[in-house]
């Protein structure tokens, strides 16, 4: 048993399909360690398995574990919100039906931050996820839950959703691989909208050849999705085994405060590793990423107070059952569907978009928006990647930054800017350091970002580098 | 109105809602229906479950561009959704995408009144209030009907060009068939396919300035168009007058009552947050649907009512009786093409007028084009007529006939002996007889009563059986008569 669970998917996947393993029994084997669940990371698992109808296909036999914002037809889907308590949707997302039309199927739906909002997962209206390397400490945000059970041995890979970082940051306090596609890569009909124009779907796995597989298999346009066009040339396994003629940007306006000295450390190790791969490394002035963070939290907000209006108790969902009359009841639905978070974001996104409002706020982010893409563009015309620590810290404590939003905030400092610009970015582990506050060490990610649509090309660079790092840590360590 | 006061000029726009006859709906696969079952044409997409996401109906967009070059307008090579967010149970989404600062078609004109823009949007759901009034006041609980929901609307903006209520009606009938030749909506204002919204002002006559203007919402019919307009005038013009003010506000017109009520003024509107969807793309469309658009253009009826008015001299209310129906105009301009020698005008009137009536007659009412007359049997018949080889009485009675049996006049004239009384001499002595058995009216007309003619030329036609030509019985009666 224990050995099946150590397989990475590419290796179990070849297994199935070589008849080495049965898809059945390497399925029932993910059953077991998911219903042991400790983190609070599930909020639904498969209980019956005898119906599983294997399909064929490249992920054959593969359990995923799906961030509990994708639709999945007749299981609760609830976006870690209270407001969809008991909801059943009545279709499944694109995403999850690409996975299973390659064979994989849904192991089960994982806790997260209500609608996507946060870094800790702590704003989850069903309890915090604890992370597998120190359980006083968060798992990161949004897709916590996901990262949370891929590296804490609950589901072999997982797919969650990136707004702001939500797929990287959690990655990398997690100590895993978490890839944010361009945007339009994945479609993202069936993926609850938090922020339309920065959500998309990615995979969280154990390294970055699992990443590509599920990427491969994720990825394509879809005619329910508008904005989604796939990715040209498709998604090979990655095999580079250097990194020779490749130019790596490091951002002098990102590598500034606010930096814990571990990370900095692992950080500043891993650009010497990139040149001992025969990389080149040089700074790189990104003058608007720095206010990534304002206009972020701008935009985003401001398109989840639309997104998120639709939740009003008409048509599904909870209702608040004691209202006079139709104002009330809208207003109590929300007032007892929402968490604290959550309306704080209505409220800011209501306000960025009021009459006399509109230009000052989501007219000037969407001006910084475009110079940031105008940044990365310029950047990409001397070098092949833009490269950064993937979060100022490593996981930090239950409750530590609830109490100051800017705080948590600036988690995303790194991430952010890259989700503005739509391109593509991969946050893979770099290596442990200890907290500020002392404390056993915990994993550090390495934030690798690529032109729109360079997957491939980055997939192969990270994937060069990983070989390079060798990062071998397990959470739990003797006990484990 | 004090006395020396100048005259207040109306001032009128319309907004007309166009619900196109896709068979999808705006932004998912649903198909659009009317009278069905409620809430049976819904999905996941328009019922705005978690997750989902609209794309645009290509039909539509195609449908839109038809209006938008039927009514001259310019095309924006890349117009933008928007989201216009308000809660309200009608709305799924808590908001309806629409065009916003980009519409899809801007700077048209129909007839003499210019288009502001047309854009394309979704419609909202129906609302059913509960109750004996079927208006949320007073009911008791409202049930939302989701068919409706989604069906794609294109809504058409005036610039405030019309200037009196019978007016604003007349053109908003001219927009109507403009629509419905294209083939692309119902346009039935009481199946809420064509919706008519009217904003309303007045300014002193001759002053540039726009005074305040008032909305008039969704009256189902161009006579309560008309009568809504009348009345929120009148209202009005009474007000200032008064030395009153007009306020912005919306109105409701009940054409029950005639009365006008408020159902929200300027403070309490919406502040609809606009912002562009990211869920769509810019809408750009090619030039192969643009050529379509432009190609698939039927001649339209202000086209119509130009030249058969300007080219071939027909009245102008003849002109856009024909123009508003095609069918019946297109046989009128077969009739005119056959009829040598014949005046356009004489058929046109022909068309509109007797056969219009003959057709009305029948147990089931055909068109023209559908019937038994051919164009060039009509027009034959006219020519019997204006040669004077049969009476204009006659000529109704072969028209019936003609209805009822189709055939040719010619013949109909012969078998049925409604050539007319050619031979002057047999004329004059029926006229001479009648004068003798009319002395009465023989003494009015001579004391200057000319109406009194009237009862001699009857008593002729009756001798005649309709056979003698009316202008030469009279004639003949005032000869007699030494006149």
């Amino acid at each position: 048993m224990g050995e099946l669970l150590d397989l990475t998917v590419a290796e179990a996947a070849a297994k199935i399909a070589a008849g080495e393993i049965s898809a059945g029994e390497y399925f029932e084997a993910w059953q077991g360690a998911a219903a042991g669940d400790e983190l609070n990371a599930y909020l639904w698992s498969v209980e019956d398995a005898s119906t599983y109808e294997v399909q064929d296909g490249p992920l054959r036999g593969i359990p995923v574990a799906v961030k509990d914002i994708f639709c999945t037809e007749g299981t609760p889907t609830t976006a870690g919100s209270r407001i969809l308590e008991g909801y059943r949707p009545p279709y499944t997302a694109t995403a999850v039906q690409r996975l299973d039309a390659a064979g994989a199927r849904v192991l089960g739906k994982t806790n997260m931050d209500e609608f996507a909002m946060g870094s800790s997962n702590e704003n989850s209206a069903y309890g915090p996820v604890l992370n597998p390397w120190d359980h006083g400490r968060v798992p990161g945000g949004s897709s916590g839950g996901s990262a949370a059970v891929v590296a804490g041995g609950l589901a072999p890979c997982a797919i969650g959703t990136d707004t702001g970082g939500s797929i990287r940051q959690p990655a990398s306090l997690c100590g895993i691989v978490g890839l944010k596609p361009t945007y339009g890569a994945i479609s993202r009909y069936g993926m609850i909208a938090f922020a339309s124009s920065l959500d998309q779907c990615g995979p969280l796995t154990r390294d970055v050849t699992d990443a590509a597989l599920m990427l491969s298999a994720l990825h394509g346009r879809d005619p329910l999705d508008s904005t989604s066009v796939g990715i040209e040339g498709g998604i090979e396994a990655p095999s580079a085994e250097d990194l020779s003629g490749l130019r790596f940007a490091v951002p002098a306006e990102l590598a500034g405060d606010g930096m814990e000295a571990g990370v900095r450390e692992v950080f500043e190790a891993t650009l010497k590793r990139i040149e001992e791969l025969g990389g080149e490394v040089a700074e790189l002035p990104l003058p608007h990423a720095e206010h990534g963070i304002s206009a972020y939290y701008v935009i985003a907000p401001a398109e989840a107070s639309s997104n998120l209006a639709r939740y009003d108790g008409v048509r599904y969902g909870a209702r608040a059952e004691t209202a006079a009359d139709l104002l009330e009841m809208y207003e109590t639905t929300r007032a007892e569907g929402f968490g604290a978070e959550v309306k704080r974001r209505i409220m800011l996104g209501t306000y960025a978009l009021s009459s006399g409002y509109y230009d000052a706020y989501y007219g000037q982010a969407q001006k910084v928006r475009t110079k940031i893409a105008e940044d990365f563009r310029a950047a990409f015309e001397g070098f092949d990647f833009v490269v950064t620590p993937t979060s100022p810290s490593v996981a930090f404590g239950l409750g530590e930054k609830t109490a100051d939003p800017l705080a948590m905030y600036l988690n995303d400092f790194f991430t952010v800017p890259m989700s503005l610009a739509g391109i593509p970015a991969i946050s893979i582990p770099a290596g442990l350091a200890e907290p500020a506050g002392g404390g056993p060490q915990l994993p550090v990610g390495f934030q690798i970002a690529a032109p729109a649509f360079a997957e491939q090309k980055l997939l192969e660079a990270a994937f060069a580098l990983e070989q390079g790092i060798g990062f071998e840590a397990r959470p739990g360590g003797e006990d484990g | 109105m004090a006395e020396g006061a100048p005259e207040l000029e109306a001032v009128i726009g319309l907004e007309i809602h166009v619900q196109l006859a896709t068979r999808t709906k705006m932004f998912c696969g649903c198909e659009l229906s009317f009278g069905d079952e409620p809430n049976v044409h819904t999905c996941p997409i328009c019922l705005a479950h978690p997750g989902v996401l609209p794309v645009t109906n290509e039909k539509a967009i195609r449908y839109a561009l038809q209006i938008a070059a039927a009514l001259e307008c310019e095309v924006a090579p890349r117009s933008i959704f928007h989201r216009k967010n308000y809660f309200y149970p009608d709305s799924p989404k808590a908001y309806q995408i629409s065009q916003y600062d980009i519409p899809l078609a801007s700077n048209g004109k129909l007839g003499d009144v210019r288009i502001h823009r047309a854009h394309l949007e979704e419609d909202a759901a129906k609302m059913i209030h509960v109750g004996e009034s079927g208006r949320i006041h007073g009911s008791g609980a409202s049930l939302v009907d989701f068919n409706r929901g989604g069906t794609p609307l294109v809504e058409i903006v005036t610039e405030p060009d019309l200037r009196g209520a019978a007016e604003a009606a007349q053109w908003a009938r001219l927009l109507r068939e403009t629509v419905r030749q294209l083939g692309v909506s119902d346009v039935n204002m009481e199946e809420g396919s064509l919706r008519v919204d009217a904003n309303v002002s007045v300014r002193p006559a001759g002053s540039e300035q726009l005074g305040t203007k008032t909305e008039l919402k969704n009256m189902n019919s161009f006579r309560f168009l008309q009568r809504g307009v009348e009345a929120e005038l009148e209202r009005q013009r009474a007000l200032i007058g008064a030395g009153g003010t007009v306020t912005q506000e919306t109105l409701h017109f009940d054409p029950r009552s005639g009365e006008l009520t408020s159902l929200r003024s300027k403070e309490e509107a919406h502040d609809y947050r606009y912002f562009p969807e990211p869920d769509l793309v810019p809408l750009a469309p090619t030039e192969e649907m643009l050529r379509e658009a432009r190609e698939a253009l039927p001649e339209l009826p202000a086209a119509r009512i130009e030249r058969y008015v300007g080219e071939l001299g027909l009245a102008e209310d003849v002109a856009m009786t024909l123009a508003t129906d095609p069918q019946t105009a297109d046989f009128f301009e077969r009739a005119a093409a056959a009829g040598e020698g014949v005046e356009a005008k004489a058929v046109a009137n022909w068309v509109t007028g007797e056969l219009a009536a003959a057709l009305r007659q029948e147990d089931d009412e055909v068109s023209a084009a559908d019937s038994r007359v051919e164009p060039e049997a009509l027009v034959a018949l006219v020519a019997l007529v204006q040669e004077k080889k049969i009476s204009h009485g006659s000529g109704k009675t072969v028209l019936a006939a003609l209805v009822a049996e189709g055939g040719d006049p010619a013949a109909i004239v012969e078998r049925e002996g409604l050539a007319q009384i050619s031979d002057s001499g047999e004329l004059e002595s029926i006229v001479a007889a009648a004068v003798e058995a009319n002395p009465a009216a023989a003494e009015q007309i001579k004391a200057g009563n000319g109406k009194a003619i009237g009862a001699i030329v009857g008593a002729v036609m009756k001798e005649t059986k309709g056979r003698a030509d009316g202008g030469e019985v009279s004639k003949l009666i005032r000869e007699k008569l030494g006149i």
